[in-house]
């Protein structure tokens, strides 16, 4: 694959920026762990065993987590949260990139008249309450992860749709790309092949900032018993389970709590430093 | 100035509208109705009970009835709780809530404005990136996690703050919730005014000021703050919009029986009525004090009024 010049921008950020190193490699080991952990442990996710009921974290017997108030293994438990959380995260991502980049850059390339209204949209939009919407849709219809995905990421492409149009409205008026119109290119190859490539750089930090607020939103809507179901575990309905036996077992709050604050803050400061790194100003937010 | 607000208040009223169509329609598209519960009912009765909550006639019909009925603050029954209307039940729930909200917002925004100033002035030193440190990650820890925390070390290990609202001591009981709500936006807040704070303080005019020797304090309360406070308040629309639904998770922690509480035993009951009538309720309240804060702003930067 050939890259552009954005997206070997954005690879030398990443490896030269420490704080987005770091963040980097703390969000692969976690990674890394949640998908090889629950094949080193013993104890699988499902098995309810009451006389191993509130363990606390152990060295015996591999209960390195200990155990939750029906004797499932905590370990296995957090390991497969994490995973869950970071699938819906990366899924939910991509769902409201396709729609962010699609609206932005057409709105940005169309211009004029169309421009305007989708914009107007977009404003319009930013007042809707959407999180009381998702719940109304998790409500109404059945629960499914396929809905969680859609769900989540359909509301949260409106930053990346401003940010978007921005570019393309600076991109359509480079050189290269009236050269292609001026040889004959359709517009829908010119917007595909000349212009999205070139968004790359923005598009890497705004998946940046977009996963934590989808992280946090999936996590929402899981403690409140409105996402994820039982048997399946996410880290929020994991802290929403902690919650309700903390004084007993302060573990199976700390825990899973830990972990998704680690992942919120590694995503945060990934996504700052990248932003920082790329725009010379630096302190204005 | 007052073409400006006309405009604005006008241009409110489609986005109130879409907002409550598309809510009523994703109700009406739910699966099954709203009664066919464990039970199966004689056909009779069904279409009674349909007939009672007006369930029979057409979509349109139902939609005019339904808008019409919020004109008049009437958001019909509730489907689980049968001998309370929506309205009652709102209009029960909302004080605590609104207290709630209103308190720690205000918290949020004296701690924050005051950790911003004191980030900004002291800018690049050690005092400003501890400060920067801790509001990342003030932002990156959600409620639900600051909340439990919070109880688990002030009431259940030191034992100095009621754990539940239910307690005895009807001062101390608002602390904790209050204080888990405001934190997150005290990072935002704090973040947000540092910003802007050094932006201005960077600018021609601040210049000027201490170039005529005018003393920092002077500068900084007459002349600063002013402007750097502008961002602040466009922040405030999302700001109320984040306090709410973090409400709807503390709430739920501290066993307050405020609208969140509602919106989510609600939800979980599919008591569809209640539901669309606390999303019309938040999206009215968010909305309107999206108004509020735009007219604000328009009234305090007249460059927003001539675009």
């Amino acid at each position: 694959m050939k890259l552009s010049p954005a997206t070997k921008n954005g690879i030398k950020l990443v490896t030269g920026n420490r704080t987005v190193r770091a963040c980097l490699i703390i969000l692969s080991g976690v990674l890394l762990l949640s998908l090889i952990g629950p094949f080193a442990s013993r104890h699988s996710v499902e098995a309810i065993n009451f006389d191993e009921s509130l363990i606390s974290p152990t060295f015996t017997d591999g209960r390195v987590f200990g155990t939750d108030d029906l004797g499932r293994d905590l370990f296995v438990r957090t390991m497969q949260g994490i995973r869950l959380t970071m699938a819906v995260a990366v899924v939910a991502t991509l769902v409201s990139l396709l729609i962010g980049v699609t609206y932005g850059v057409i709105a940005g390339y169309a211009g004029g008249k169309l421009d305007a209204l989708m914009m107007r949209l977009v404003d319009g939009l930013y007042a809707m309450p959407f999180i009381f919407f998702v719940i109304l849709l998790m409500v109404v219809f059945e629960r499914s992860m396929l809905l969680i995905f859609v769900a989540i990421g359909a509301i949260n492409w409106l930053d990346t749709a401003r940010i978007v149009r921005g570019q393309t409205l600076s991109l359509k008026r480079r050189a290269f790309v009236d050269a292609a119109r001026l040889t004959g290119v359709p517009s829908m190859r010119i917007i595909f092949r000349h212009i999205v490539p070139n968004l790359m750089g923005v598009v890497v930090i705004y998946i940046t900032l977009t996963i934590p607020q989808i992280i946090l939103f999936e996590s929402f809507l899981s403690f409140l018993g409105l996402g994820v179901q039982e048997p399946q575990a996410s880290l929020g309905s994991l802290v929403s389970g902690g919650v309700d036996s903390m004084e007993v077992a302060p573990w199976m709050l700390l825990i899973p709590a830990s972990f998704l604050a680690l992942i919120l803050f590694c995503f945060n400061f990934l996504g700052d430093g990248l932003r920082d790194a790329l725009d010379p100003r630096g302190d204005a937010t | 100035m007052l073409r400006f607000a006309l405009l604005r208040i006008l241009s409110a009223i489609p986005t109130l509208l879409f907002v409550i169509l598309t809510a009523f329609l994703l109700v009406h598209a739910a699966p099954g109705g709203p009664f066919d519960a464990e039970r199966v009912l004689p056909p009779e009765i069904e279409a009674n009970i349909e007939r009672t909550y007006h369930l029979d006639e057409p979509l349109p019909q139902q939609f005019v009835r339904y808008v019409r009925g919020l004109l008049h603050g009437d958001m019909g029954p509730s489907y689980r709780y049968r001998s309370y209307t929506v309205a009652e039940i709102i209009a029960g729930a909302y004080p605590v809530s609104f207290l709630l909200g209103a308190l720690s917002l205000l918290l949020a925004l004296a701690l924050g404005m005051f950790l911003g100033l004191a980030a900004a002035i002291r800018r690049n030193t050690m005092l400003d990136r501890v400060l920067s440190a801790v509001a990342i990650s003030g932002i990156s820890l959600p409620v639900f996690v600051i909340a439990p925390v919070l109880v688990l070390f002030f009431a259940v290990h030191l034992h100095w703050l009621p754990a539940s609202f239910a307690s005895t001591s009807p001062g101390t009981r608002f602390v904790l919730p209050v204080l888990a709500l405001a934190l997150p936006q005290v990072a935002y807040i704090a973040r947000l005014f540092r910003g802007s704070m050094i932006e201005v303080l960077e600018s021609d005019f601040i210049r000027s000021a201490t170039a005529q020797g005018l003393r920092t304090r002077a500068i900084l309360f007459h002349h600063a703050i002013r402007p750097a406070v502008l961002p602040l308040l466009s922040y405030l629309g999302p700001a109320v919009a984040t306090v709410l639904t973090g409400s709807v998770v503390v709430e739920q922690i501290f066993g307050i029986p405020g609208l969140g509480q509602h919106f989510v035993s609600g939800a979980l009951n599919r008591d569809y009525t209640l539901v669309l009538g606390l999303v019309i309720f938040y999206a009215v309240l968010i909305i309107t004090l999206n108004l509020i804060v735009d007219l604000l702003y328009g009234y305090l930067d007249p460059r927003i009024r001539y675009r």
